[in-house]
């Protein structure tokens, strides 16, 4: 498997050469909907500039990086387009391996089920056999590194790139069973944006389940791994943040970074649903809605993570779409990001997925035409633009929704069975009541 | 420091002295005297580039003409000699360039030379066929410096009449004699350097020749060599005259890093190579640097210091120059290597600058600049439009915001003296500004303001949006609450219209169900 893996890494390095050497890369990294205000090359150069004149990075409004950030960057800054590169190749090698991994436990697991007999006998086609299996950890790094939103992301040099590198680790060593490195890469990416916080649930499940301690609030196992967890977690993002103190010498990167996130001052448009909600919002209101739509990230992870107690990387999976859609400023590369669940759900559903995809796809390539029209062209106004950001985030969910019927239709089935009988006999049909 | 005057010599723009022609003596035939010098000038131009430009010279008390047969050889390069002497020779002015001089930013070159290649000869009156040695003398001379001269024909050749009158010694005026050709196609490449070196008494092996390596030199904005051959005078009265043979090559090296400003130049940065010796053959090798910009050294500092300072006429200019001898041991310093660093001292501009924070306070730029004369200086500062708030917006927002007046305040030398008394009976219009000092007065200068459109909201849409997105975010909110708190489970068929009264009836009945 190590050959076509490097050659799909050569190949994706290449692309984003190519791309990096051509007149694109300049107009690239002005979309505004693959940077934002918190991404943008442009302000990381700033925030550079105005460390070097010595004044503070945090003291205008432009730049809104993590300090370890701009540290990085004050040594790497001339090697930038290689650690962007790196950092996507890291993404897919994490990526691919996570996916072998996890191949291998659902292996097992079929295994022992198939011997205990606790499949229905109908039900044997749903099951994965390792031949049809055995490319999908490549496909999954190829469909992350030949993406259209991800080579955007990268050329443009959004750091949304470092971020997905960060949780592809963090997914990889919850896979592998490492609890130290998934609760340090997890304070990683918590630091950098605060949306990662919700997929402590779902690592915990995972290692709980991994370490054969059953989910059962009266255990003490149970609240004693939670705890070393916790702990590990904690004191990870402590240190980063004390680092990150240590290094600027004062604490303003506090509100500047996580202020910035959470309470959105800033509209530039992007493809999220934030900033036109807040350019027309009442003042009255203003605050409650804030609190709403930030909420609203954050709240499914106790509903899904009981829902999906028994599927642990699948709620991480749906925890990434679910941030990636309702965060404050999301671009392509979180997008990108959370499609990686693509195959891992059964095409049982595979029409809707397609329309829904080409939905996508037709609102990908509106969004710079009516940007055009709007701020250039003046034809149009900022209606039209927003009109295809809600088209977007609605086809999103859908596909996201739609992903999560289907995997839980194939649970389903093979709990009870692929052909069902009603009573009489007849052939019945299944419903969500 | 010793001021050291140089001699102005006649009929060209020199600056370097004409030392005393060193003898060979030996021990059976009398030689005749020749002398070879060698010199290098760096000129810091404004706008950070560096000129360099090599001199080689050798005179040569000889004659080639009337049938003298010219057999030994010694400092004079015998192609060339052979050349004058086959060819009736009086004048010989040969150039290839790459690039063009531009003079707005670099000011005057000691040589100037045109692009390509060019090539303009006086022969002697005695020659009977001019158009044919002009036609053998090019084919031999394309053969010495491996250029393509032979191209140069009847078709680019012109007889001037007026413009390129002798630059040495001769009163010969009939332009008959006189060809002049070139060639703007030639390319100039390190084929070309090669036999020009050759040509060099010390070749490139000692004296600043070792400076001369092609992978520098073609690496620049411009690049000229040329060969200058001419009968000059001796001595004052011209009794006895001599060949005098010049080599030049101009080069000017620019800047490569974009935004960093002015750097620091070095020997080994230019030329990759530093110097060790001076040229045993040559009576005179020096090196000088351009400082009449900077007489205190305020802008620039040129190292290891010299205390050898020297002032020449330049093209109707008194230019100021520190001396490099390079004949005396003691320029080499300890370590046995010259590599004269030239930096630019950083200017004391001071930047203040406050970013501006959203909704609470805006952007200040100040800048302490010193302009330089006759240039002009961009500020440019790259800004992004923003998206208000609806409230935020002024009632008429197509209009446009505006950006204040830059504005500029100057202390501006004044031709008079200025009145420092500011007590003195003075009408109102010329009193406003304090006068501090006498030599210059204080101005200011409001640029005009700036009108930025930036992109608007719909202004009547407040309710609509809140509602539409309210819905897409319903629309997750429900999939995702359908999927989470509901089961799969068989549909039963519901019944007929008809059966579902009949249970309703059975129910209130109490009796079981259809």
């Amino acid at each position: 498997m190590a050959a076509p893996l490097t050659l799909l890494l050569l190949v994706a390095v290449t692309v984003r050469a190519a791309l990096y050497r051509s007149s694109l890369a300049d107009l690239i990294s002005e979309r505004v909907e693959v940077v934002s205000p918190l991404t943008a090359w442009k302000r990381v150069v700033e925030g550079l500039a105005l460390l070097d004149l010595g004044v503070s990075p945090y003291s205008g409004d432009v730049f809104h990086e993590t300090p370890l950030i701009i540290y990085l960057f004050h040594f790497l800054v001339d090697y930038a387009e290689i650690t962007f590169m790196l950092a996507d190749v890291i993404t897919a090698v994490a990526l691919y391996l996570s996916v072998k991994d996890y191949n291998k436990q659902v292996f097992r697991k079929q295994k022992y089920a198939l011997e205990a007999d606790r499949y229905p006998l109908d039900c044997l086609e749903l099951i994965r056999s390792p031949k049809e299996m055995q490319y999908i950890p490549l496909k999954v790094a190829m469909f992350y590194l030949l993406n259209p939103f991800t080579i955007l992301s990268c050329v443009a040099k959004s750091t949304c790139g470092l971020n997905n590198a960060v949780i592809a680790l963090f997914v990889l060593s919850t896979i592998k069973g490492n609890v130290l490195l998934s609760a340090i890469f997890l304070s990683l990416a918590t630091y950098q944006s605060i949306y990662p916080l919700t997929l402590c649930a779902a690592a915990l499940l995972y290692l709980l389940q991994r370490q054969y301690i059953p989910v059962n609030l009266r255990r003490f196992s149970f609240w004693w791994f939670v705890a070393q967890y916790a702990f590990m977690y904690l004191g990870s993002l402590f240190v980063i943040v004390g680092l990150s103190f240590f290094l600027l010498g004062s604490w303003d990167f506090l509100p500047s970074v996580y202020g910035f996130i959470l309470s959105v001052p800033d509209l530039t448009p992007n493809i999220g649903l934030f900033w036109y909600f807040f350019a027309e919002m009442f003042e009255h209101f203003r605050l409650f809605f804030l609190c709403v739509f930030q909420i609203n990230v954050f709240f499914y992870t106790v509903p899904l993570s009981i829902k999906l107690k028994e599927h642990p990387v699948f709620l991480i999976f749906m925890q990434l779409a679910v941030i990636s859609i309702f965060k404050s400023y999301p671009t392509v590369g979180d997008i990108a990001a959370s499609f990686i669940k693509h195959h891992k759900a059964s095409s049982a559903s595979s029409l809707n997925i397609f329309l829904v995809s080409c939905v996508l796809l037709a609102c990908s390539a509106l969004f710079p035409v009516l940007w055009h029209l709007w701020i250039y062209a003046g034809s149009a106004n900022s209606n039209f633009y927003y009109a295809i950001t809600l088209l977007f985030n609605v086809a999103q969910i859908l596909l996201v929704s739609d992903y999560f019927y289907a995997f839980l239709r194939r649970e389903h089935h093979l709990s009870h069975g692929l052909y069902l009988k009603r009573k009489d006999g007849s052939e019945a049909t299944l419903v969500l009541k | 420091m010793r001021w050291e005057e140089t001699v102005v010599e006649e009929a060209t723009a020199d600056k370097e002295d004409t030392s005393a022609p060193e003898t060979v003596v030996q021990s059976s035939v009398p030689q005749p005297k020749d002398d070879f010098q060698e010199e290098l000038v760096i000129r810091p131009l404004h706008s950070g580039d560096i000129y360099a430009s090599f001199q080689f010279r050798t005179l040569w008390e000889t004659d080639f003409m009337r049938g003298n047969k010219v057999s030994h050889y010694r400092l004079f390069p015998k192609s060339l000699g052979q050349v004058i002497s086959k060819f009736s020779v009086r004048e010989l002015h040969i150039s290839f360039t790459q690039g063009y001089w531009r003079t707005m930013q670099w000011g005057q070159p000691f040589l100037p030379s045109p692009p390509g290649a060019e090539l303009w000869v006086w022969f002697q009156d005695s020659v009977t066929d001019v158009d044919g040695t002009w036609k053998e003398l090019t084919n031999v001379l394309s053969g010495i410096f491996c250029a393509s001269l032979n191209f140069i024909d009847s078709t680019n050749t012109v007889q001037p009449s007026a413009s390129f009158k002798p630059l040495g010694i001769g009163n010969v005026t009939d332009h008959r004699f006189l060809r002049y050709a070139t060639l703007p196609r030639e390319i100039v490449c390190t084929e070309n350097l090669t036999p020009w070196k050759k040509l060099l008494p010390c070749g490139s092996k000692a004296g600043l020749a070792v400076l001369l390596k092609s992978e520098k030199l073609f690496h620049s904005s411009f690049h000229s060599q040329a060969v200058h051959i001419r009968p000059v005078c001796q001595d004052w009265q011209c009794k006895t005259t001599s060949w005098e043979l010049r080599q030049t090559l101009n080069v000017v090296f620019d800047l490569h890093t974009p935004g960093q400003g002015k750097l620091e130049w070095s020997l080994f940065k230019m030329f990759s190579r530093t110097l060790t010796e001076a040229c045993p053959l040559a009576s005179s090798s020096k090196i000088y640097i351009d400082i009449t910009d900077d007489p205190q050294g305020e802008q620039f500092e040129v190292s290891p210091a010299t205390h050898l300072l020297s002032q020449a006429m330049v093209l109707g200019d008194r230019r100021t120059f520190s001396v490099y001898d390079l004949t005396q041991q003691i320029t080499f310093g300890t370590v046995r290597s010259l590599n004269l660093l030239i930096r630019w001292k950083s200017s004391e501009g001071y930047i203040h600058y406050q970013p501006s924070k959203d909704r609470v306070r805006p952007h200040l730029l100040e800048m302490l600049v010193q302009l330089p004369p006759n240039s002009v200086t961009e500020v440019t500062v790259q800004f992004e439009r923003a998206l208000l708030k609806w409230t935020e917006y002024t009632p008429d927002p197509n209009h446009g915001f505006y950006v204040g007046s830059s504005v500029i305040s100057s202390l501006v030398p004044s031709i008079v003296a200025m009145d420092t008394n500011s007590t003195r009976e003075q009408p109102l219009f010329s009193s406003f500004f304090p006068c501090k000092e006498e030599s210059s007065y204080f101005m200011r200068v409001y640029t005009e303001p700036l009108l930025v459109n930036l992109p608007t909201p719909d202004f009547s849409m407040p309710y609509n949006v809140i509602c539409l997105t309210c819905t897409v975010v319903a629309v997750g909110y429900g999939s995702l609450y359908n999927l989470l708190t509901r089961s799969f489970q068989i549909e039963e068929p519901s019944p007929g219209l008809a059966k579902r009264i009949a249970n309703i009836i059975r129910k209130m009945r109490g009796v079981p169900p259809l």
